[in-house]
């Protein structure tokens, strides 16, 4: 039995007026991405990889096309509706880690949570298994400040999981670390796979992306090639959809 | 939104701008001023009008004052000018024709002010003698301390009775009940009869030194008729060679009305009446309860401008918050972008920011309620100035402060959430 489909894209376009000229960052992409899969978006920049990104990540929306995420038109909702989406079903980990710096780091994990009109105090054992599960059981009240990159950018993993989210997209999420600390956050990135979650990353660097099952390349705003190495896994937890 | 969520995002404002404290401090120092100098310049204004109004009350809002002043001199200079008597002033006339032409008169209550010197002893004061009626003490703010007032009959009788203040009394006889001493006043001797104590205007308590130097009221007050026959209507001062002398019937006469309606009516009436009466203007009309009104039309000005000068510093510290919130929305760009990717909407933005800056104005607004209740205390205290702090200027410059952070902290709101959550998270 193959997984379900948790992602699907028809026809995206994404044009950006840039004074008198047109430019298409997407032109017609269709892709389809099942749950329990861990994807890698490759592409040179200005391939549209960034802009599949920010549709992906529902912080943007389409000139033309259609978008399902977890089963509903993305397409269609409005920025309030989008706002509430991303705080329910997306994890986000970006690249230069966007902590909030006056927070702790217990405080940043609930962020996502804050928004869904719930109270720290009634998920703090839920927020501080998240930060022992990356390895920050200890240091649940320090400030972005006293952490280095990979501590931080570990906060950013736990944060992405606190909404319990259908998928996480992860842009560069190594690309301010050295190898050796991007090496245990990719082998973060393993384990959360492994453990059911599904997880989309964008990237150019090669090793980031032989870790992934499936690989997406992109060019002059289409898919120009993808790859798939393995089956997705099977996932944790079922979506509902719709 | 439910209670719970707002008091996290207020805790979320603070923790905010105690991020910045010297900033933070700065950007609330305008509301700070702006509210303290509201209530501060409120009270001072409020108890300096309370002490006007409070004296003018004294006077009688049912009561018309006629006082007698010397017109303007008419004599040159030179010898010609030795004998010269300066008669002037209201008369017995006066008083008489008013009682009885007036509609509404209660009482018509005539006094002779004589400067002289009581005697006891060898302790000797110079005095103010005010010839008056029986009636004086239900015009004037008088209380009785010992013995009794004037009697008709001491009128009647030209009885040589006197009334002294407290004061003067304590000072004359330091030793012995005053009560039935006789006291010399001239060439007569008077007998103490009553002790009274003077509560009415400053001024009407005209003032001696003690022994030692302190003020005193010094004030006996003897019937109308013995003060006319005893000391005569002419008063002659010598001085250095030359001699001057007026002859003046009745120094004030007090009117007082059935209510203050009446007032209003009998103001133009006596008016013509004294014209009538008088060649020259050798008298002036005090009616305390137009004196209130302007008091009050003063204060009213006086709250316009205050008022006024209140609402350019508000909007000043406004303009500041909104300066720095501006600044501040720039500078949280980045933050601002994570907050709407990870579910914040743009009203979730717009509420953190409007907090900020409301947290900003009502902290502001707090301190300053403080220095503004704190200064009139420190006024009255070392400035002897009546303040008075009236709830109802904390509560609108306080309601103002907040107000102020809403206004003001709409813009900078509103720019902040309408940012493109992929421009805000990409700005470095």
């Amino acid at each position: 039995m193959s997984n379900r489909e948790i992602i699907r894209i028809e026809n995206l376009v994404k044009t950006y007026h840039m004074g008198d000229v047109d430019v298409h960052a997407l032109n017609g992409v269709n892709l389809a991405i099942e749950e329990g899969s861990y994807v890698a978006i490759m592409g040179a920049s200005g391939s549209g990889k960034s802009t599949l990104l920010n549709m992906l990540g529902c912080l943007d929306r389409a000139s033309s096309g259609h978008y399902y995420l977890g089963g509903r038109d993305v397409s269609t909702m409005d920025d309030d509706q989008l706002s509430a989406y991303r705080g329910q079903k997306l994890g986000f980990v970006f690249q230069s880690y966007n902590l909030i710096q006056q927070l702790t780091v217990i405080e940043n994990i609930f962020v996502p949570l804050f928004y869904q009109g719930l109270d720290l105090a009634d998920r703090y054992d839920h927020c501080k298994q998240l930060a022992e599960l990356v390895g920050l059981g200890d240091r649940l009240d320090h400030r972005p400040k006293q952490l280095s990159g990979g501590q931080q950018q570990r906060v950013a993993i736990a944060r992405s999981l606190v909404n319990d989210p259908l998928l996480i997209l992860a842009d560069e999420p190594t690309g301010n670390l050295d190898s050796k600390t991007g090496v245990e956050i990719l082998e973060l990135f393993d384990r959360l796979h492994s453990e059911g979650k599904t997880l989309v990353l964008v990237t150019h660097g090669n090793e980031v992306a032989d870790r992934a099952q499936r690989e997406i390349v992109m060019k002059d705003g289409v898919v120009y090639r993808e790859e798939t190495k393995r089956a997705p896994v099977k996932v944790a937890k079922e979506f509902e959809i719709g | 939104m439910r209670l719970k969520t707002l008091i996290r995002i207020i805790q979320l404002g603070v923790k905010s701008l105690l991020l910045h404290k010297m900033r933070s401090g700065l950007t609330m120092l305008g509301i700070i001023f702006g509210v303290c100098s509201v209530i501060a310049m409120l009270a001072i204004g409020e108890g300096a009008s309370y002490e006007a109004q409070e004296a003018i009350k004294k006077l009688g809002s049912s009561n018309i004052i006629l006082r007698s002043v010397s017109p303007p001199q008419e004599k040159s200079a030179g010898a010609a000018a030795r004998d010269y008597i300066n008669d002037y002033g209201l008369t017995y006339l006066d008083a008489n024709s008013i009682r009885d032409t007036i509609p509404g008169v209660k009482w018509v209550l005539p006094m002779r002010i004589i400067r002289e010197e009581v005697r006891y002893n060898t302790i000797m004061y110079p005095v103010q003698v005010i010839g008056t009626h029986p009636l004086y003490p239900e015009i004037s703010s008088l209380d009785i301390v010992a013995g009794r007032f004037l009697a008709f009959t001491d009128e009647r009788n030209r009885n040589n009775v006197c009334v002294l203040t407290t004061s003067l009394a304590e000072n004359l006889f330091p030793y012995e009940n005053p009560l039935q001493q006789a006291v010399r006043m001239g060439r007569d001797s008077f007998k103490v009869v009553g002790l009274v104590r003077e509560t009415g205007l400053e001024k009407q308590r005209p003032q001696t030194g003690d022994s030692r130097g302190d003020a005193i009221d010094a004030n006996v007050y003897v019937p109308l008729s013995t003060a006319k026959s005893r000391f005569g209507e002419t008063i002659v001062s010598r001085s250095a060679g030359s001699y001057q002398a007026e002859k003046v019937q009745l120094h004030q006469i007090t009117i007082q009305f059935d209510s203050t309606d009446a007032v209003e009516v009998a103001v133009p009436q006596i008016k013509d009446l004294l014209k009538h009466n008088h060649s020259k203007p050798d008298y002036e009309v005090i009616v305390p309860i137009e004196l209130l009104r302007q008091a009050e039309q003063t204060k009213r000005i006086f709250n316009i401008v205050l008022g006024s000068i209140a609402a350019i510093s508000l909007i000043v510290g406004g303009i500041g918050i909104m300066n720095i919130m501006l600044a501040t929305v720039t500078e949280r760009t980045r933050e601002i972008g994570i907050r709407r990717a990870l579910g914040a909407k743009k009203q979730d933005i717009i509420t953190q920011f409007l907090v900020e800056t409301v947290v900003l104005s009502v902290g502001g607004g707090l301190i300053g309620v403080v220095a503004g209740v704190v200064i009139p205390v420190m006024v009255s205290h070392f400035a002897d100035m009546k303040t008075i702090i009236t709830p109802l200027s904390v509560i609108i410059a306080f309601g103002i402060s907040g107000a102020v952070g809403v206004v003001f902290g709409i813009y900078p709101a509103s720019q902040a959430a309408d940012l493109d959550p992929i421009e805000a998270l990409r700005h470095e």
